[in-house]
């Protein structure tokens, strides 16, 4: 018994022996062959507190399952497959060192407590690299992963350091290390301070880890912070719902922003409204078709290219309808709406027969391509683009309504068609110039939409309705009320969303707006005078 | 008083149709039915389904024709009366299947088994029983025009608002019935229908009464529909598409004028989509879509509105071209269409009827002027012989 007590007392120390009596590095990744889980734990942790940056590879190694012990010696190579054999490499010189079978070998196993334990081991020692990135990723990689062990090396670091991101970096990650490592409650204090200033969720995961080993008398300071990097999340979460609200407005808008025009300024309920969207789009496919079989560099410039083309191509097409169909049905409003959807099929179906029922595909520039981040939130360049562009849309069309000759005819046609004809205006071509315009900005919205959306013969149906939504809960006659309208619904839709889902949000902002029509028949922005009962 | 109003209905075009229906609903069954199949005159099960098809959308064109061509309000969503009527008889038809389902369910339609649903919804109790379904096909289309006619009307929306509101009504219903939460069955709606009344849908004898059953009730609602505007009541109700302030300042309550016809209209359509579903064997969200509702104006439009035979024409015209050209030409159909909606509001903007209508009185017109021309000249004859004596 007592034999047996001693030989395993005997064992232990031979095993521990090594780790107690060097610190030479070599000896510490050999000594990982014969280790256990918990054993390599420490080893890890003590490889690391060599702070030799030249262990780097081979804890590197041992994360990726390439590290061997070989059975004849229990010495520990990292290892490259070479045929049947595995390559044997030095673990600290990197030096090849020859093969050996897959046989003589035994791998050194692994779990994910100790990649865990690893990560945090080469963060630490990558942080004195010379390499300003390397030592940017081993501080997140501390950050993210924090150990007591790190902490001292993470304060020679911090101490050496010149680069002030690296060191507002690093001056995280030791706050993070201090949380779990046994230092004073003053010094833990800061520390949360410190985490709580970086915000986010993994802030919060962070201090909520490392309160469940913590002092109890932190408790408070931590729940605090937590708190308040919660309130800032909050404040973000609604940020990031706002710029989606105004980013599904401006979708909105700029489908409505034409019908405002045709139908808001002239009266016409334009059914083929979305349809003239549609062609901007499919103009939108075929110039970049011709670019990519004629000139493919200047693919980037595609949209703005496309963008002239589709306004005068929908203009072309408005004017036709104008003149040909809608000229004869001026105040016979609900006879245009049927005339205009017949003319809606007939251009759905010219274009299903030309370019096919499928979705055709529209590439994004690469200026509209990606995100970045702001803050906590996440911004895509496409989303944003479009809502300078539907903005700038709405200003430019707001100028020649209001500063233009011809937006002054326009005007004086709506307001009183008979005195202006009797001013020596030309109310006919203005009316046709008039419907022209409104097609030509659905067709550059649909320069826009083709971005974001499918390219295919119903692109116009799907926003048919929310223009009319749009148009009719600003108010008919005011392209303010457009803007407002359209932003605001964009806005409400996407509140709504997160607790209704999206159907259900989309519905329920339909029977608002009838309702709301209950309220003010005239939208919110009601025209006031006599053109009201005409 | 009631036969004085059913008589007053009774004008001659009124009676030639429903006299024309009542033949087609005898005939066509019975020629189903009897003939033998190598027979000339025999008409195929499908083709007589395709006709009940029509009849209902006739139907539903009426129902429009009451609104718009009588009370001037253009409902863009009357598909969406004419699908609840559907879904009321859908249900029934649902809960006759009973346990023949796939999963044999004795109570749950096979889809709440599928999305695994313990018991039945609320509103689905009570569709086991004929009587109650047939009441829900005209409560709930009645009562949903109710309560949108109640605030639309107090509120004076009027023309193309009232127009794209209606609109949104119906764009709305079809996007809450693609929900399966909602419990009808979402996208795929009910169908796989097995007996009606314990007839099998799908037997020759069964599809026969059905046609007829809808020729009978398209004559009937066309005799209301007559008694309606022939009465008192419809002279206000033209009134009111004519000159609704003047009707107002003269005292009458407009808006209950005008949600009273709304809410039979919406009954009529609510008929029509019940007599719809057996026959087509299914009812899903589709037929809520925006689109069916503008087409269906358009079946008004072509035969004439205000004219009530029109819409019936329209619609048996264009549905039957619809199906010649989609099987003949799949591609022509939505240009034939669309040239449709533009020539008959350019060209034809009273409608089949409408027009012939309007040319048959300009000639009589012509005549009873050429017999006064006629006249006058006998009269004048001997005052000139007198003069010139």
């Amino acid at each position: 018994m007592l034999r047996l007590f001693l030989s395993t007392l005997f064992l232990l120390l031979a095993l521990v022996a090594p780790s107690l009596a060097q610190s030479d590095p070599k000896a510490l990744i050999d000594a990982l062959g014969k280790a256990d889980f918990k054993q390599a734990e420490d080893l890890i942790g003590q490889i690391a507190a060599s702070g030799d940056p030249r262990v780097v590879p081979a804890l590197n190694a041992f994360g990726d399952g390439d590290l061997y012990a070989r059975k004849s010696d229990g010495a520990v190579f990292i290892t490259k497959p070479a045929g049947a054999n595995l390559a044997l490499i030095d673990p600290l010189s990197g030096e090849s060192v020859g093969e050996a079978p897959k046989g003589a070998l035994n791998k050194l196993k692994i779990n994910n407590t100790l990649r865990r334990v690893l990560r945090a081991a080469t963060g630490g020692l990558t942080l004195m690299s010379p390499d300003r990135a390397a030592r940017l990723s081993a501080a997140d990689a501390v950050l993210r992963a924090p150990s007591a062990e790190n902490l001292a090396l993470l304060e020679t670091a911090l101490a050496k350091e010149a680069d002030r991101e690296v060191k507002a970096r690093m001056e995280e990650a030791r706050a993070a290390s201090v949380l779990v490592s046994d230092r004073s409650i003053e010094e833990k204090n800061a520390a949360i301070d410190t985490i709580a200033r970086i915000g986010g969720r993994d802030a919060i995961s962070l201090l909520l880890t490392a309160s469940a080993t913590m002092d109890p008398g932190l408790k408070p300071a931590v729940n605090a912070a937590v708190a308040r990097i919660q309130t800032t999340l909050a404040f973000w979460d609604m940020g990031q719902n706002v710029w989606y609200g105004l980013s599904l407005g401006s979708v909105l808008l700029l489908a409505a922003i034409g019908l405002a025009i045709t139908f808001g300024v002239m009266g016409i309920i334009n059914m083929a409204h979305g349809e003239m969207v549609m062609l901007g789009a499919y103009s939108t496919y075929v110039v970049q078709e011709a670019i990519r079989t004629s000139a493919p560099h200047l693919f980037d410039w595609s949209l703005a290219i496309a963008l002239p083309v589709a306004f005068l191509v929908t203009a072309a097409v408005g004017l036709v309808i104008e003149r040909g169909v809608i000229r004869f049905l001026y105040g016979r409003p609900l006879e245009t709406l049927l005339a205009t959807w017949g003319i809606s099929l007939v251009l759905q179906q010219l274009v299903r027969s030309i370019f096919g029922p499928t979705n055709r595909e529209v590439g994004n520039p690469s200026w509209m391509s990606g995100a970045f981040q702001l803050g906590e939130m996440q911004v895509t360049w496409n989303r944003l683009w479009i809502v300078v562009f539907s903005l700038s849309i709405f200003i430019g069309l707001l100028v020649l309504m209001k500063r233009s000759a011809f937006g002054l005819q326009m005007r004086a046609v709506t307001q009183n068609r008979r005195m202006a004809s009797s001013m020596g205006i030309r109310t006919p071509w203005v009316d046709a110039f008039t419907f022209a315009l409104g097609s030509g900005i659905a067709g550059i919205a649909g320069v826009a939409l083709s971005q974001i959306d499918n390219v295919s013969p119903n692109l116009g149906q799907s926003y048919i309705i929310d223009s009319f939504m749009v148009v009719v809960f600003g108010g008919v006659g005011n392209l303010w009320g457009t803007l407002v309208g359209a932003l605001s619904l964009g806005v409400l839709n996407k509140f709504l969303e997160p607790w209704t889902g999206a159907v259900l949000g989309k519905i329920l902002v339909l029977v608002l707006i009838i309702l709301f029509i209950q309220k003010r028949p005239r939208g919110l922005f009601a025209l006031k005078g006599r053109a009201v009962e005409a | 008083m009631i036969t004085s109003f059913i008589l007053r209905a009774l004008e001659g075009r009124i009676v030639m149709t429903v006299a024309v229906l009542a033949a087609v609903a005898l005939a066509i069954p019975a020629s189903n039915l009897l003939l033998s199949p190598d027979s000339a005159l025999h008409v195929p099960t499908y083709a007589m389904s395709l006709m009940g098809k029509y009849l209902c959308y006739a139907l539903l064109a009426l129902a429009l024709d009451l609104v718009w061509g009588y009370c001037g309000i253009l409902s863009l969503g009357h598909g969406a009366f004419f699908a609840l009527g559907g879904y009321a008889m859908g249900m029934y038809l649902m809960r006759q299947i009973g346990s023949r389902g796939v999963y044999g369910n004795p109570l749950l339609p096979d889809f709440m088994v599928f999305l695994n649903w313990k018991e039945l919804p609320w509103f689905w109790h009570g569709f086991d029983m004929f009587w109650f379904a047939m009441l829900m096909v005209v409560v709930v289309p009645g009562l949903l025009a109710f309560v949108f006619g109640w605030f639309a009307f107090r509120s004076r929306v009027n023309g193309v608002y009232l127009s794209i509101i209606t609109q949104a009504m119906t764009y709305a219903l079809m996007l809450s019935f693609f929900r399966n939460d909602m419990g009808f069955g979402g996208n795929n709606g009910l169908t796989d229908y097995k007996e009606i009344l314990g007839f099998s849908v799908q037997a020759d004898g069964t599809r026969a009464v059905l046609f007829a059953l809808s020729a009978l009730m398209l004559a009937l609602c066309l005799v209301l529909a007559s008694a309606i505007t022939r009465s008192k009541f419809g002279k206000v109700l033209v009134g009111v598409r004519d000159a609704e302030s003047r009707v107002r300042f003269l005292g009458f309550r407009v808006e209950n004028i005008k949600l009273f016809t709304f809410v039979v209209s919406a009954m009529m359509a609510g008929i029509a989509g019940a007599l719809f579903v057996p026959q087509v064997g299914i009812i899903n969200p589709g037929e809520f879509a925006p689109a069916n509702s503008i087409e269906v104006v358009v079946w008004t439009a072509v035969g004439g509105r205000g004219t009530l035979i029109g819409p019936i024409i329209g619609a048996v015209l264009v549905n039957g071209g619809k199906s010649f050209f989609t099987g003949a030409f799949p591609e022509l159909w939505l240009y034939a269409l669309g040239a449709l909606f533009i020539g008959v509001t350019l060209f034809l903007p009273k409608g089949i009827v409408g027009t012939v209508q309007s040319v048959l009185a300009a000639r009589r017109a012509v005549k009873a002027a050429a017999g006064r021309d006629a006249s006058e000249n006998d009269d004048r004859a001997p005052s000139q012989v007198q003069a010139a004596e």
